[in-house]
């Protein structure tokens, strides 16, 4: 009786594997496919239908991205622009999400719950009456009023992640360091800090990837004086040949595939998982 | 109680703490002596960690005071204390090596390098650890861990060491071996401890002088023998050791109505064939082996004794002759006479 139970459990967890295979090859097709057909394109002379192969290869499509001042620009503010908002996100939200993981249990769900709350709202109504606020204070159209706009979009991740990570510390791990010997602001550094870290790295890698794929509140808020890469894509895919779009998509794509490989090196295995669990 | 105050070791005097409205340290006073161990010995939630904890300055009294060798402490917070504490499950720092646990507190007191792993390693070859030291916590088992933590309290060679249920998270086994462990660590070392307790063989086995506490106050502080052998209240009585108790008064070795209430210890009751002075007829009527010693319920008159008994065991329905040879006689719950 008991065998065949076993056997049962066996088959079942055969039969679980086999369709996790294919459901995970499906995916694969489903998310390389497209980032294969742009990875050549980036790289073809020239490849029409119905061509199976392109012409040939060459740099042409990236040395005409790196020319064009309007691309390069659009780069370079992407480049400025993100890091300032998740420097600006950490300043403000980092200590509210000490403060929540610090709260009682009560206290930090109707925080956190408030957060998300805010956050699931449709963005384009927000942005609309935020247009209305940046005329009045002369921020359309400048690189602050695309700071902030991309900020909110951060506010979600770098203060659930984080308040997650610091309640799930305990207390007497910062207890038995002030006993040691350690301030206040010591024990913060040494104990708490270090161990909100994994949480903390990955806010940081979510909010650079929310801030740089922003584009409908850039957009609203930048055009026509200042455009991000998302907002200049708008404009490209009208204007150039498609190869010039998939050497901008594979820029586009760079920053998270280094980001995600950086931060998997230093929050090693459950530590990531770890960062999300709300306690 | 008050001049008491120029001492050395630990006094608290008067101490009160309110938490959640409710008084949960109730004008507490102690003083132990420099070198001593003493236990705080008392059921769940009678308030002996935050007791502890007002003596680590993690707690600060709504009213009374704490001097440490003559030093009043009552404000200092507990960085500033010369106190170290073990917490109850042991609040090692996951992210660091066993040897950095132990280092910390030196590395905040700004000690050079060579002396940062000279006290390290002393530290850990007390504890008997130097193999774990590149160690992380998460790797090593739960008795090791409570001894980081214990060597994370001795390096900073503290006045005062406390310890919060340092045994509860180990196993029966190794519970034994590691009270003796510290208790020997503080002989030899000399270093005034409070280690709190709630389990009583604990507390008689490892302390020079034992606190039983009831809710918020300390109802008895005195050496574990004296603890059994003179309970001042029926609450001691009850919590140490066991006892018959029996409601009466107590006239030549007899218990006669009364408003009394006679606490008598198993192994004071003697169960012989022959009648001796003070004993008087009796019949076995229940008998439970308990391994080394038996549980022997004696019936005397109308009042049923409880008797340890390890040689000549008697068997059910014996007849013969019963003797108390010491009763703790309490009138409104304080001891008034042994008898
Ligand atoms: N921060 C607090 N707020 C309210 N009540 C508390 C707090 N800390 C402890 N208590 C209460 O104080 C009592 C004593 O607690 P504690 O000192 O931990 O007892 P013990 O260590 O003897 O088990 C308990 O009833 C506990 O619920
Ligand atoms: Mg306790």
């Amino acid at each position: 009786m008991a065998k065949r139970v076993k056997a049962r459990a066996k088959t079942s967890s055969l039969g679980t594997k086999i369709f996790l295979y294919v459901f995970m090859f499906a995916m694969a097709i489903f998310i390389l496919g497209p980032l294969l057909w742009l990875g050549v394109h980036a790289f073809a002379s020239n490849w029409t239908y119905p061509n199976l192969y392109p012409d040939g290869w060459s740099f042409h499509w990236w040395s005409k991205v790196f020319d064009d001042s309007a691309l390069k620009t659009a780069i370079r503010n992407s480049l400025i622009i993100s890091p300032i908002v998740v420097v600006a996100s950490m300043i403000i939200c980092l200590p509210a999400a000490y403060a929540a993981g610090r709260m009682n249990y009560a206290g930090r769900k109707t925080f956190l719950i408030g957060m998300f709350a805010a956050n699931s709202f449709p963005k384009i109504g927000l942005f609309a009456s935020i247009a209305t606020l940046y005329y009045a204070l002369n921020l359309m159209g400048t690189f602050v009023g695309i700071v902030i706009i991309q900020l909110l979009g951060t506010i979600i991740y770098m203060t659930w992640i984080p308040a997650a990570a610091f309640a799930a510390i305990p207390r007497n791990l910062e207890e038995a360091a002030r006993d040691a010997g350690a301030s206040k602001l010591r024990v913060f550094r040494t104990i708490t800090l270090r161990l909100a870290m994994p949480g903390i790295l990955v806010a940081v890698v979510m909010s650079f990837l929310a801030s740089f794929d922003e584009a409908q509140g850039s957009y609203l808020v930048g055009a026509p004086q200042i455009f991000t890469m998302p907002t200049e894509m708008y404009s490209l895919v009208q204007n150039y040949p498609i190869q010039v779009a998939a050497v901008f998509s594979l820029l586009l794509a760079f920053p998270s595939v280094i980001l995600i490989s950086l931060a998997r090196k230093h929050i090693i295995g459950g530590q990531l998982a770890e960062g999300f669990q709300i306690k | 109680m008050t001049d008491s105050t120029t001492g050395e070791g630990l006094i608290l005097n008067g101490l009160t703490k309110i938490l959640g409205g409710r008084v949960i340290i109730d004008n507490l006073h102690l003083a132990v002596k420099k070198g001593e161990m003493v236990s705080l010995l008392g059921p769940s939630g009678c308030g002996k960690t935050t007791t502890l904890r007002m003596i680590a300055g993690f707690l600060i009294p709504d009213s009374g005071n704490i001097t440490l060798n003559g030093n009043d402490v009552t404000l200092l917070g507990p960085e500033k204390r010369p106190s170290a504490m073990v917490f109850q499950n042991y609040a090692l720092w996951p992210h660091m090596t066993v040897f950095k646990n132990v280092a910390y507190p030196l590395k905040v007191r700004k000690l050079s390098k060579e002396e940062i792993v000279r006290r390290v390693h002393e530290a850990l070859e007390v504890v008997n650890l130097m193999h774990h030291k590149d160690s992380r916590p998460g790797q090593i088992s739960g008795g090791e861990q409570q001894r980081v933590a214990l060597a994370r309290a001795l390096v900073q060679e503290p006045d005062i060491l406390l310890l919060d249920e340092p045994l509860s998270n180990l196993d029966a086994k190794l519970r034994v071996k590691v009270r003796e462990d510290i208790r020997n660590l503080q002989r030899r070392l000399g270093i005034t401890t409070v280690i709190v307790t709630h389990d009583q063989d604990e507390a008689l086995s490892i302390s020079d002088r034992i606190a039983v506490m009831n809710s918020g106050r300390i109802e008895q502080f005195s050496t574990p023998q004296e603890l059994y052998d003179r309970p001042e209240t029926e609450y001691v009585a009850n919590f140490i050791g066991s006892l018959n108790r029996i409601e009466g008064d107590y006239q030549g070795g007899k218990v006669i109505p009364g408003t009394g209430v006679i606490g008598i210890r198993p192994e004071d009751v003697l169960f012989t064939q022959e009648q001796t002075t003070g004993s008087y007829p009796a019949t076995v009527t229940l008998v439970v082996p308990r391994g080394h010693f038996s549980e022997v319920y004696i019936k005397r008159d109308d009042v049923e004794l409880r008797a340890f008994i390890s040689v000549d065991v008697p068997k059910i329905g014996d007849q013969g002759f019963a003797r108390v040879a010491k009763a703790l006689i309490y009138q409104d719950s304080k001891l008034v006479r042994v008898d």
